[in-house]
């Protein structure tokens, strides 16, 4: 054992004989709790400050606004160009002399490892728990909408990536905004590269890492019942520790190969439940119909359900984020737009397919309590839908799973902690091209963040779900204020491009 | 007219019954090139983290020229030494696959591969490289045992 992995490992040894100290370990992680969000709750604020005069938050706005302007400026491409997208990843176009590269697939692949996962199990209940299954369809709208966000950050994201002399690449949207902004002639692109960077380093802290410590903690506690958060932390903290800093390879390999299969398990599981309730599906569908528009008695009505639907597909699929774009600009080929057009079939299994799953599954099993006479769903005090066990997050999702197969919670657990371990991965990379761009290469600037990285995985598993949701929301929200502003300055780059290949193409 | 023999290579012992059977069988034939050939096993539908997508085209440089300078370069200039017309080839993909259709495109006469060494499991459920060739090529095979 390397010096790098004994640290971590010593380090949850000594956190064994602890948990017998049950009672201050808790209060270990209520004071982790309250400084978190006393901390991030200015930032909070700001991100989520509803528009004047209403209680819908701007950044939903902001988003959605986007990806219809996207959709229209594009014609509609993420329905016109979907068989094409197909047949990029299957290899149709492929050069055979580039056989070796990093493949359309591969790429789709690594991204999707790093956006599949917690959002899709855990955050679709999060929806349906506060927005009801109306919020699923306001998910799946934002869910197709988003796919010509990302085919626009994808395209820049290969255009404008760096091709060091050594054969490596570093792309996303900190290079399209810098060498991006300079080629059109704009000022701000480096001020705008730098500001994504910080949002996308606290994203990478945020959603790509306390979120999923938090979700793994709760799935892990589900099981084996309540302890302290931070002994998870500790323990995945020490294994991300040996990946990241240990450059153990070995574990993240058998992760990338076990995670694929982990979500094509989740899916089968999910079309059983559903075809064993298939005289239901219309039903649940109607409910997802008049939730939609009508909320169906959740807080704040049609206008919560819709919030809540885009925030969690904005938050599932990273549509607009631009994280997707430093994942996707690693791809060989000689046409950047092929890589938007694989890129926006991202949005499209991450959401309509995977979200839409989970969510029927959840309305089907009937875990979300109703009012018998009126039809409406019960709140509780916290203004969410009351839950058969009083479940939130992943442990409602796990429940709903569980009235098909009894077993799945085993299952399901550990797809959480992988897909939360293949999460944390994937955006500790996302964080270190950011924080790199910041700080410049080096072994010690990397090991900085690397072990803030760390931390802050006990830090997720410690502390409660709601502010760790929020901080996480608002860190990734951020990030697509600032990267769908250079995609708007930027889209005609991506208009040419998609112009001049459809002509090509046409010409054979 | 000038015949191709294509030879596969693995980079292990066997290697050298194949060469040693190619080299005889183009002293027979008289005009008569042989293509060497190294696949590195690849597919493009594998899955990898995005560290090493960044770092794959680095990575694909290292293999061909690993490929060349520890399998092909040594069996080419030990054939050419002994007169013979001799080139090498390194490509990325699926062994069978690849020598059928390197074959196919050089207008080759047969592949020579040896008798596979591969004992592992995925190759018993699967079938090795070299039976896959046996099975679907549209060209002579030869394997040597």
């Amino acid at each position: 054992m390397n010096r790098f992995t004994a640290i971590p490992a010593a380090l949850a040894l000594s956190a064994l004989p602890v948990v017998a100290s049950a009672q201050e370990a808790t209060s270990i992680d209520a004071q982790v709790n309250a400084a978190f969000a006393a901390v991030t709750g200015p930032f909070v604020s700001f991100i989520f400050a509803p528009l004047p005069g209403t209680n819908f938050p701007w950044i939903v706005l902001w988003l959605v606004v986007a990806a219809s302007i996207f959709t229209v400026y594009f014609g509609f491409i993420q329905f016109r160009a979907f068989t094409h997208s197909i047949s990029l990843v299957k290899g149709d176009y492929s050069d055979p002399n580039d056989a070796g590269e990093v493949s359309h697939f591969q790429a789709l692949a690594t991204a999707l490892s790093g956006t599949v996962g917690l959002g899709n199990i855990a955050g679709v209940a999060v929806a349906g728990g506060s927005g009801g299954p109306g919020a699923t369809f306001w998910m799946i709208l934002a869910g197709l909408l988003g796919m010509a966000s990302k085919f626009t950050e994808c395209t820049l994201g290969v255009k404008y990536r760096n091709e060091y002399p050594d054969g490596t690449v570093s792309g996303g949207p900190m290079y399209y905004m810098s060498k991006g902004f300079a080629a059109a002639g704009r000022p701000g692109g480096k001020f705008m590269a730098v500001l994504f960077s910080i949002f996308c380093i606290l994203g990478a802290l945020g959603g790509g890492n306390m979120f999923q410590a938090n979700q793994a903690h709760a799935q892990i506690a589900n099981i084996v019942g309540d302890y302290p958060g931070w002994i998870t932390g500790v323990l995945f903290a020490g294994v991300v520790f040996a990946v990241i800093v240990g450059g153990i390879k070995s574990i993240a390999k058998v992760t990338e190969k076990v995670v694929p299969f982990m979500g094509v398990l989740y899916v089968l599981t999910a079309l059983i439940i559903l075809l064993v309730n298939i005289d239901q599906i219309g039903w649940a569908f109607g409910q997802i119909f008049a939730g939609a528009f009508t909320g169906l008695g959740v807080a704040g009505g049609l206008v919560g359900a819709l919030i809540q639907g885009f925030k969690r597909a904005a938050f599932s699929n990273e549509a607009g984020v631009g994280s997707a774009a430093i994942a996707h600009s690693a791809v060989r080929t000689k046409e950047p737009i092929t890589e938007g057009f694989v890129s926006l079939l991202e949005p499209f299994i991450d959401t309509v397919v995977i979200c839409t799953m989970t969510a029927l599954v959840i309305t089907i099993s009937g875990q979300l309590l109703t009012d018998p006479e009126t039809g409406l769903y019960i709140l509780n005090e916290g203004g969410s839908i009351q839950t058969v066990d009083g479940n939130a997050g992943v442990a409602l999702t796990s429940a709903a799973f569980a009235t098909g197969f009894s077993w799945f919670p085993y299952i399901l657990a550990i797809a959480v902690i992988l897909f939360a371990f293949s999460t944390m991965i994937s955006w500790s990379y996302y964080g270190l091209k950011a924080w790199t761009y910041l700080f410049g290469e080096g072994k010690v600037v990397e090991l900085v963040f690397k072990v803030i990285f760390c931390i802050f995985v006990i830090i997720g598993a410690a502390a409660s779900l709601g502010p760790v949701i929020d901080f996480s929301d608002a860190a990734i929200f951020a990030m697509a204020v600032v990267n769908i502003s250079a995609l708007y300055v930027l889209m005609p780059v991506v208009m040419k491009e998609l112009k001049s290949y459809q002509a090509r193409l046409a010409s054979g | 007219m000038t015949s191709k023999i294509i030879v596969g290579l693995d980079g292990y012992e066997p290697d050298n019954r194949a060469l040693a059977y190619a080299r005889r069988l183009a002293e027979l034939i008289g005009s008569c090139e042989l293509v060497l050939v190294y696949v590195i096993e690849w597919s493009p539908f594998s899955f990898q983290t995005a560290e090493e997508n960044a770092e794959r085209h680095k990575r694909r440089e290292e293999e061909i020229a690993l490929a060349k300078s520890r399998v092909i370069e040594p069996a080419v200039s030990a054939l050419s030494g002994d007169g013979l017309s001799v080139r090498g080839i390194v490509r990325h993909g699926d062994v069978a696959e690849l020598l059928e259709s390197i074959g196919v495109e050089e207008g080759a006469e047969q592949i020579i591969v040896a008798r596979t060494s591969d004992k592992s499991l995925s190759s018993r459920i699967f079938g090795s490289s070299t039976a896959n060739l046996v099975m679907h090529s549209r060209l002579p095979v030869t394997v040597v045992g």
